[in-house]
This record gives C-alpha cells, structure tokens and sequence, in this order.
C-alpha cells in the first residue's frame, strides 16, 4: 500500500500503464548553418503555439473556460521575447543547437521558478517544462501523444503536465497517479474537474509499479494497493457500488419536481458568478437561477461595461434557462474593491459604507446602464431584478423611480421589455427583515442573504478568525428574522427565496421549509442533496 | 523616468493570471517596463520574468517607466496592480 496525496475523490480499480518520460537526446553539436537552425527553431515555436491553440479549445469543451486558461498562459511564454531572444541568441551568437540552447534556456528560467519558497508559485515551474518539452518534440519531430487503447486504464507517471492531461480520454482512463505534484497543480485541478481519482506526490510509483499491474485506488484517502487480494479487492468494490449508487440516486433527481411529503412545491435553484456557470445548474436540475450576481461585468477592468455587454450577457442566460426564473442581482460593489472607473472612498467600514443600492442611487448614469440592459434583456426569457443592500422602503421606491425613467426612455426609443418583470429586494440588512410586512406590500419578491444577514445581526466577521465562531446561522435572533420575512412577505402573497449559504445546509433546510421558504438558491452542486432532503421532509 | 512603490495585494501572489493581466497590459506601452524588487530588476514585458520572480501577497515593490508614454504606463498599471490585477 503507498500514500499519497489526494488531488481528487473517488475509487477506482483499474489496469496500470506508465507514460514513461520523453527521451530527448541533446548533443554538444555546434552549428554551421545559423539561418536554418534559427528557422526551424521558429517553426518549433509556431507549431506549438497552434498544438496549444487547439488544446486550449478542447479543454474549455471538455473542462471549462478556466481551466483552458492554462494554455494560455503557456501560449504566452512561447510569446515571451526574452525567453525566445534568448534562445536565439544562443543559435546566432555561440553556434549552439536548437536543441541545446533551448534546453540551456529554460533550465536557466526553471532555476528561477524552483528557487522560489511559495509553493504555488514554484509550481509553475511546471508550466515552463511542458512548454519546453513540446518545443523539442516539435523540433524533432516526435510529437507523439500518449494513445491509450484498452479501458480501466489507471495511468501513472512522474507527472502529468497540463497537456497530458487534457488529452486522458476519460473514457478508457478512470485515476491517475504521480510521482511528484500537489493539490494545486493543474493536473490535480483537471483530475477533479474531470471528476476521476486522482492520486499526487507519491514519491517513486512510477517506478513501483509497471505496466498490467491492477490497483486500487482512493482517491477519499490517496492510498494506493498494488496487486490487491481478493479480500481488499471486496471491500472496495463494495465501496465502488455504494459511491455509485448514491451518485445514480442524486442523479435521478434532476429532472425531479421538489415537493415536500406533503406535496408543497418547492423551489431548488442555482447561484451563478458567470454566464458559463449555467451549464452546472441545468446540468443539476436547477428550477432556475435564484441568484445571478452581476459583479463580474464591472471586475478586470478599466472602464465600466457598456449597455451592450452587459445585455449580450443577461441575454445569454436567460435564453438558456427558457422558461425558468431568472434573479438577477444589480451591482453590489463596494470600497473593498478597487474599480480604477469608480472612485470609489476608502472608507474604515466599507461594508457598512458606500456600496450596492447605495452607490447605484449615487452614480446614477452607471445604474441606469444595468437597468436599461436588463429591461432590454428581458424579452428573451423569466427575468427577476432584485435590489443588494436596501435597509428601507425609501430606497427601494427611489430604485423603482429610475426604473420608470428607463422604462421611457425605452418606450421612445420603441425598444421593447417584458412587462412581467418581477422587481424584488435582498434581505440582509436587519432592518430590512424586521420591516419586512411593510416592504412586502411594495416589492414582487424578497431573496434572503443570509451570509450578510447573519454577519449584520450578530455583528462578526466571519472572516476574522478570533472571532468567526459567533457566525452561526441557526442562533435564534437570525432564525426569528427569516421567520419574520417569510410571514411578512406571505401576508401580501410575496414569495421569499434565499440565497446565502444557508440555503445549501443540511441542517438549516428542514427548518426553512417548516417556516415557508418557498425557493432555495445555492451553488449547483449543492442542488441535488439539496432536492433529496427536502423531498424526504 | 518615472517610478511608483507598491503593495502587492493578490492572495496567491503573482501566479499566472494576475501575472499574464500585467504582461499583457505592459507589452502595450512604448516605455520600457520594469519593476525592482530585492535587487531584482524585472522587466515586465516578459511573463517568465515576472512569474519567475516569485512575487508574493503583501510584497512591496516598485514599479519604473522609461519612455515616452511613462506617465500613462504608470498610471494605468499602478491601478491595476492595486486593484489586484483582476481578481
């Protein structure tokens, strides 16, 4: 049995092949015919940038926009000019090979990289090794990728660069295993993306185990069994099945109705950061979108996004999500970030300061970008907007005031927008809760935010670890002013959902459907649990 | 020539994306750009450079631009880097 670290969970017992490591012979031959050497050089570097390319589409299919990102950062030091100079400057000034001087160079960079303490960034030495190695595999012409034909493959190597792992065939290989690596190296990230285990960091598998070997492998506890007896080898089938069938009985939910026993429909939906974050919410049987947070259109940035984008993004949502509800969230940014479009004060509470509804009513041009955007995005599927951060009718009513100026402006202009758009507030301001029969008869809906609401009540920072223990969602003040929102918004027929963190626990939904709660929205892999508790309440 | 000292305030430090933001932003000014710190100089241009550089949370470093566009360069990266380069 071997250890290891765990980069990713689940079981699998599976047939052994070893990726062995490239040999790529370099010779100390100097060269006479500088211009060919320097050109095939350069052929070197575009064909791999184009091999990249293509991996960089391939991973945002199979894994995701960010994790293709990896390749873009790897296209990018193929761009990097000292790096490329440098090479160059071998083959031109001191006659060397193509081969060596690459060889030369990067060991010059990757010498850097490893003596760096922080372990994050040590690992991207990585990054400059797999880019190394496709440029002298390209150079001589054996670029060959690692062809797997049987199934129940567990692969092991030394390690598993990016590019290797893009290319597992998910299919046919079920784990990985390493020699070297740790939980935020890609390969670790992708294995749990790719949702196979994953074991790192074991020292010498690659060379403890050879080709046909069976193994098991945990990926819950990154243990390893090399040639298992049968009665290892029942426990972990057993273990198999039972993981899988929890996962085929999580599944059957998603295109479950959630009803309690009683037969209230309850409503699981999804929190999104992005527009690409739907997938995993459909994907979870989300009935919809309970909170789309729309800070990622102001973030990375130097000015503030246009009307355009910002509706090319709604639109994209609500599209996808057809017919279900869609609760976008205006702007709830505040003086923790830096926005270099926003002058933004530095306050010493920015969390009680400027920021949200408050900044939106002050910079009103910028609110009414969203708004317009929104309006304009609406007739495209089930839109909900509602308010971060109001703490009073006053600023709800003033909302809504530059709401109907928008609205005019549009009805000049004749652009249409839905007129069954839901208008709606978060509750998360305690004073917002505690008045919430009076704000129930002005708004459409109320979205409980409970990670601010819990803070706010029991003034804590969750966040500061001296302190951090007093943030508990189910102290009775916090559970008396959910319940207080709930029956307020019920009195006027207002439904209420929640979209803190709250809503995902497992402890804390039984009481949210005793008291009414009649949508929970949580992060898309929370949903199906979610789904199994209520349905069994 | 101009310079302005700075904190970084990316938890991981300059990793990849932050870094790739900054080269990307860099490589678009005229001015040569180049960042001291620990008598290291780096020259910003250059992703390898600035990632090998091993910049962390919390470090101070200070940013040169040499060039005619140097006091917009340094405007606009200052801000990006205090704003945490997009994260």
């Amino acid at each position: 049995m071997k250890k290891g670290i765990t980069a990713s969970k689940g079981y699998a017992i599976g047939k052994v092949m070893v990726k062995s490591q490239q040999e790529i012979k370099i010779t100390d031959e100097s060269i006479s015919d500088i211009e060919t050497e320097k050109e095939k050089f350069l052929l070197a570097v575009e064909e791999s940038k184009a091999q990249l390319e293509k991996l960089k589409e391939q991973a945002a299919q199979s894994m995701g926009e960010e994790q293709a990102e990896i390749f873009e950062t790897h296209i990018m030091m193929l761009e990097d000019r000292e790096f490329i100079d440098a090479i160059i400057s071998e083959i031109e000034n001191n006659h060397v090979n193509a081969l060596k001087a690459i060889s030369q160079v990067s060991s010059f960079f990757i010498a850097q990289f490893e003596a760096i303490e922080d372990e994050y960034l040590r690992e991207r030495a990585a990054d400059l090794k797999d880019i190394t190695n496709r440029l002298m595999a390209n150079l001589t012409g054996n670029q060959t990728d690692f062809k797997i034909e049987e199934e129940n493959i567990v692969v092991v190597a030394h390690d598993l660069t990016p590019s290797d792992t893009a290319q597992l065939d998910k299919d046919k290989v079920i784990a990985f295993l390493t020699d070297v690596g740790s939980r935020t190296s890609h390969s670790a990230i992708m294995a749990r993306t790719l949702e196979i285990p994953a074991v790192v960091g074991m020292g010498d598998i690659s060379s403890s185990v050879k080709n046909g070997d069976m193994v098991i492998v945990d990926g819950f506890t990154g243990t390893v069994i090399i040639n298992p007896g049968n009665d290892e080898l029942e426990i972990y089938k057993k273990k198999i099945k039972e993981y899988q069938e929890e996962l085929k009985e999580l599944k059957k939910l998603v295109s479950c109705e959630t009803r309690t026993k009683a037969g209230k429909r309850i409503y699981v939906a999804g929190n999104i950061g992005k527009p690409e974050d739907i997938y995993q919410v459909i994907e979870n049987g989300g009935d919809g979108i309970g909170l789309f947070r729309t800070e990622f259109l102001y973030m990375d940035r130097d000015t503030a996004p246009s009307e355009e984008e910002q509706f090319e993004s709604y639109r994209f949502v609500l599209e996808k999500m057809g017919d279900k509800k869609v609760v976008i969230r205006t702007l709830d940014i505040g003086g923790d970030k830096t926005l270099p479009y926003m002058d933004l004060p530095k306050e010493m509470n920015p969390f009680l300061g400027y920021r949200a509804i408050r900044l939106c009513l002050d910079q009103k041009e910028l609110f009414k970008t969203q708004l317009r955007a929104l309006l304009r995005a609406s007739v495209y599927g089930n839109l909900s907007v509602m308010f971060p951060m109001i703490s009073g009718l006053q600023e709800f009513l003033a909302a809504m005031k530059i709401v109907e100026e928008c609205k005019k402006e549009l009805d000049v202009s004749g652009i249409p927008y839905s007129k069954d758009i839901e208008w709606g507030i978060m509750i998360e301001i305690p004073a917002a809760a505690i008045c919430a029969d009076e704000l129930a008869q002005y708004v459409d809906f109320f979205s409980i935010g409970t990670n601010d609401l819990i803070q706010y009540t029991l003034a804590v920072d969750r966040m500061s670890e001296k302190v951090s223990y007093i943030y508990n969602p189910m102290h009775p003040a916090v559970l008396r002013l959910i319940k207080m929102t709930i029956d307020g918004a019920h009195k006027y027929g207002k439904w209420v959902g929640m979209c803190g963190e709250m809503a995902g626990d497992e402890t804390a939904i039984p009481i949210l459907v005793e008291y009414g709660l009649d949508e929970f929205s949580m992060s898309a892999s929370s949903i199906l649990p979610a789904k199994k508790i209520i349905m069994g309440l | 020539m101009v310079k302005q000292d700075i904190v970084v305030v990316n938890k991981s430090g300059l990793h990849a994306r932050p870094a790739s933001n900054l080269v990307k932003a860099a490589s678009k000014f005229k001015s040569d750009i180049t960042i001291l710190f620990q008598e290291k100089v780096i020259n910003v241009k250059s992703l390898l450079n600035v990632l090998s550089a091993g910049i962390v949370c919390g470090t101070e470093i200070t940013l040169v631009c040499d060039g005619e566009d140097e006091q917009e360069a340094l405007k606009t990266l200052t801000e990006m880097i205090e704003s945490g380069l997009g994260e």
